[in-house]
């Protein structure tokens, strides 16, 4: 007998998702439930993604069929990509999307790294005037960007950065509250253990990539995320701030789309699923970090 | 034990801190400096004291706005509250294919908001699907314009918000249903109550915490609301701009050569103390005992001094 009949042969029964006669665990719910639950969850699954599908299913339809109708039919009869092609004739649709992912990972990489070392220093480093620092991010947590849009933008345009794309990424390359949340994910580092590599002679740079880095990965990668997500959908402080159509970003080119070219819907639907399907993918591959971060973030309270 | 640098955490901590200066406080100050001037682009601004908040007060737009801001922040503050918690009970459980559903109920809160605008103006529009559907079932008979009309705009920008904000705030209380211990939900069954009276005796008290910070979340987020009216109304606030909400017309009063700065930094500046008085708010019901022992301590000792003064006046007597 090897070892690994004999766990299969102990493998405790399949758990039911449901309730059955008998049982005692009333957190479960019954059968009957159970299919209610899931009429339910459908019935919100309807809700949340109509519109996404909706959508695509018009930006595949051709000009004769009608996109309005009801019920809508959200499988096109004769399925065309001609208006991508369209969008792509109208605006420059590939710069934009360009724009957009240059400023997404400069936001990313500028943002795990600098929220990784200040967290380092705040989180688990004793030093003076350190009351001062955490003061300052904490204070600007209340600032809300919409507040000093228009100096910021008198800022921004001192800088000689107005109509750049330098100049939608650096006000938002640092967020004090990445800041604060890797200062929080660094305080649960094992003194002991940063210690322990001091005295076999680690200098900060080791102790940062052989203790830090693989303790914080599950919080950088959800800071990261969250990061490009949020500059890649940004819209306020793009269009403030570029003015060139040249230089747009997917969202404000969207609106420029949308507003400007609105004879035809199909178009302007084929050029919003060019701006949603990147980052609706980024997302489902790395969801399950995402969910896990945010579990294990309830268990440590 | 310290084998660095006394400079290395100042130096770890700077360009963070650099950045919060310049990107954050620095325009903040100057906000408020600004408030109380003409600022224009190309003219070098004036003192003008409280000359732009007294315009405010006689500015229709201003009204509307902040008209428009507060009904935005009164419909969504409950709906967002109690909305997400119940879609977090539907998928606390972990039953068959739990994660897909999560996945996909939190898609609205990554799409940007332009592109879900976007969808939504073609679905309400005076011959979009909402429309097709109401005439379906024989509803209306002529098309209802959601986007034309002040509050029919408002509140479908309210209905889009909500819709892309449940998947955000059900994670949070998704994290925060894990501390709910199951033994009070047994015990509360055990006891004979039924699940609508455990939601409200068991789920909802443990979940206080992460509802009181929804409740702000929503409050902050309402109050700044901008690109759902924006796209709905393709840049224009409705009819006759009536649908701005505060942060569209501090963007339209500060854009372009001829833009007020002054007077869209002062709205600005209104702007940041209605976002401050929902953190008020919880700010003195989360420390609610402390002060009322303070205040109930400081009557102890009044107390006790008129007690001691008229033992002494009777001493003297």
């Amino acid at each position: 007998m090897t070892a690994t009949q004999t766990s299969g042969t102990v493998k405790p029964p399949r758990e039911n998702p449901y309730r059955t006669r008998g049982s005692a665990d009333i957190m479960k719910p019954s059968l009957g439930g159970l299919i209610g639950k899931y009429a339910m969850l459908l019935g919100v699954l309807a809700l949340m993604v109509f519109p996404f599908l909706w959508q695509m299913s018009t930006s595949l339809k051709g000009a004769p069929e009608n996109i309005y109708d009801f019920p809508p039919s959200l499988i096109p009869a004769a399925p065309t990509l001609d208006n991508y092609a369209e969008v792509f004739r109208t605006i420059p649709v590939v710069d934009y999307a360009w724009h957009s992912l240059l400023v997404g990972v400069g936001t990313v990489i500028t943002t795990v790294v600098f929220a990784t070392l200040g967290g380092y220093a705040l989180g688990t480093m004793k030093f003076r005037f350190k009351w001062v620092v955490l003061a300052i991010f904490f204070s600007t947590l209340l600032i809300p960007a919409e507040v000093t849009l228009t100096s910021q933008y008198l800022t921004v345009k001192s800088l000689g950065l107005a109509n750049t794309l330098w100049g939608v990424f650096l006000p938002g390359a640092i967020g004090a509250i990445n800041v604060l949340l890797m200062t929080a994910a660094c305080r649960m580092i094992p003194a002991d253990t940063l210690d322990a590599a001091t005295i076999d002679g680690a200098n900060t740079m080791q102790r940062l990539r052989h203790i830090v880095w693989p303790n914080v990965r599950g919080m950088v990668s959800v800071v990261a995320l969250f990061a490009f997500i949020g500059a890649w959908d940004d819209f306020l402080w793009p269009l403030v701030v570029l003015s060139d159509p040249a230089n747009y970003t997917l969202t404000v080119g969207m609106q420029y789309l949308s507003s400007n070219f609105a004879a035809n819907p199909r178009v302007i639907a084929a050029g919003t699923m060019i701006a949603l399907v990147p980052i609706i993918l980024l997302f489902a591959l790395l969801q399950k970090w995402f969910f896990k971060g945010v579990e294990e973030g309830s268990v440590k309270g | 034990m310290r084998l660095q640098r006394w400079y290395t955490p100042y130096l770890l901590v700077l360009p963070g801190v650099i950045w919060m200066v310049v990107f954050a406080l620095w325009p903040f100050l100057n906000t408020i400096a600004l408030a109380f001037t003409d600022a224009r682009p190309l003219r070098p601004a004036e003192f003008v004291g409280f000359a732009n908040f007294d315009k405010m007060l006689e500015d229709d737009r201003f009204g509307y706005a902040l008209t428009t801001s507060l009904i935005y922040v009164v419909v969504c503050v409950p709906l967002l509250t109690f909305l997400p918690l119940l879609l977090a009970l539907l998928v606390h459980n972990k039953v068959p294919a739990i994660g897909f559903f999560r996945t996909t109920f939190y898609f609205p809160v990554i799409a940007s908001a332009v592109v879900v605008a976007i969808v939504w103006e073609f679905l309400f529009s005076g011959s979009g699907t909402i429309n097709s559907a109401l005439n379906f079932f024989g509803l209306i008979d002529r098309p209802v314009e959601f986007l034309s009309d002040r509050w029919l705009l408002i509140g479908c920008a309210i209905g889009l918000t909500v819709w892309k904000g449940l998947g955000y705030y059900m994670v949070v209380y998704l994290a925060a249903l894990g501390n709910v211990g199951r033994e009070l939900h047994e015990a509360a069954a055990m006891d004979g109550a039924d699940r609508w009276r455990r939601f409200w005796s068991v789920t909802v008290p443990g979940v206080r915490g992460p509802m009181m910070l929804v409740s702000v979340l929503v409050c902050v987020g309402a109050s700044r609301v901008f690109t759902e009216l924006y796209v709905l109304s393709n840049g224009s606030g409705g009819p006759g701009g009536r649908a701005m909400s505060m942060v569209m017309l501090i963007q339209s009063m500060g854009k372009g050569l001829n833009g007020q700065v002054g007077y869209a930094s002062a709205i600005s500046l209104v702007l940041f103390l209605l976002t401050l008085v929902p953190l008020l708010i919880v700010g003195i019901a989360n420390n609610g005992d402390t002060i009322r022992e303070a205040l109930a301590s400081r009557r102890a000792v009044k107390a006790a001094k008129i007690k001691r003064e008229a033992t002494v006046q009777e001493v003297q007597r």
